[in-house]
């Protein structure tokens, strides 16, 4: 489980934003992408862990999951996969390696109060 | 105390091991080194497959190899017989090798001495997927007892690599591996994935698969050059 690690690199991140803006941190909006490799539940269970100590303690980790698009060479459309199982275009079922979107990890935005 | 109010970051959570993964390919690539990093589960013959591949690279290439392990340094020890340059990155209770483990391992080794540098993960199909090491090809291997619906179990680390090794083939009879089955699986998560089926015990399939690194690593060096 590397979901520790990720979740304290989001508090290291979102701790970095808060301190230059001088703002207090109430919850932390995070894109999370089918393919990241990180699980959701062990995040959110993480998150608290590594808020623990820190100015960002209390504070709640709302996460957007992220589909994973795709580009149909056949169709030559962007199509958003149904299950990271099968990599083939929804509409044409031709298969199809061009990732266009999943893979985020990303701190996207701060509830902040100054 | 005022309102809450939203600000906009967009920070992504990996950009320090990403600056760093950057920078190691760069610094790869102005050596001339082909770099392969190796994941797979515990138990599927990685350190073996490993061990025959230095060995048998070793006459027409110089080769090393990073090998990341959870507590003990036995791996490094049964690499050392291939003769080639070893070390152990040892990550305690850390499930996964990040760029700036690598790129610490790498500080005393000069790379314009090397072909080949392969980097052994720790033996793990979930955590590794998520860290770019700056390798030039991620091979995931599996071996014929593991089943041939590893893939679809875990499609996330099967998605991120380059090259699929199927080991254990001496053993594929026994345990009665569907072949067709595993090429399925392979192809429903990453469409046209390369695929090499061996033994690294026997030697059946290392010819193919060691021809294939060495056209990798001609084109590398051709790209560089052009």
């Amino acid at each position: 489980m590397h979901e520790l690690s990720i979740a304290m690199g989001i508090v290291e991140a979102a701790m970095d934003e808060a301190r230059q803006r001088n703002v207090q941190v109430s919850a932390v909006h995070l894109r999370l992408g089918a393919l990241s490799g990180v699980v959701k539940d062990a995040l959110l269970f993480s998150y608290e862990v590594a808020c623990q100590d820190t100015p960002l303690e209390g504070s709640r980790l709302l996460i957007e999951e992220v589909p994973v698009m795709v580009f149909c060479p056949r169709c030559k459309e962007k199509r958003v996969l149904q299950s990271v199982q099968s990599f083939t275009c929804p509409e044409c079922a031709s298969p199809t390696r061009e990732v266009l979107q999943g893979k985020e990890l990303e701190v996207f935005a701060l509830e902040v109060e100054e | 105390m005022s309102e809450p109010r939203l600000v906009e970051v967009r920070r992504n959570v990996l950009k320090q091991n990403d600056v760093i993964a950057r920078s190691l390919r760069e610094q790869f690539r102005f050596a001339g080194v082909f770099v392969v990093s190796l994941v797979s589960s515990p138990g599927s013959g990685k350190t073996t497959f490993l061990e025959k591949t230095l060995t048998q690279l070793q006459p027409r290439y110089r080769v090393a190899a990073l090998v990341g392990d959870l507590a003990t340094e036995n791996d490094a020890a049964r690499l050392a017989r291939s003769k080639a340059p070893v070390k152990q990155i040892t990550t305690g209770t850390l499930c996964h090798l990040e760029a700036a483990m690598v790129q610490n391992a790498l500080q005393d080794w000069d790379l314009h001495q090397l072909d080949f540098l392969f980097i052994e993960n720790v033996g793990n199909l979930v955590c590794p997927s998520s860290y770019d090491l700056g390798e030039n090809l991620r091979l995931v291997l599996m071996s014929v007892t593991e089943g041939e619906d590893k893939p679809q179990k875990y499609p996330t680390i099967f998605n991120s690599a380059d090259v699929a090794v199927i080991t254990k083939n001496e053993l594929s009879g026994v345990v009665e591996f569907d072949w067709d089955a595993a090429r399925k699986s392979i192809e429903s998560v990453r469409p046209g994935m390369k695929i090499f089926r061996l033994s690294a015990k026997t030697g059946e399939g290392m010819p193919e698969y060691l021809d294939f690194l060495s056209r990798q690593l001609a084109e590398q060096r051709a790209v560089v050059h052009s």
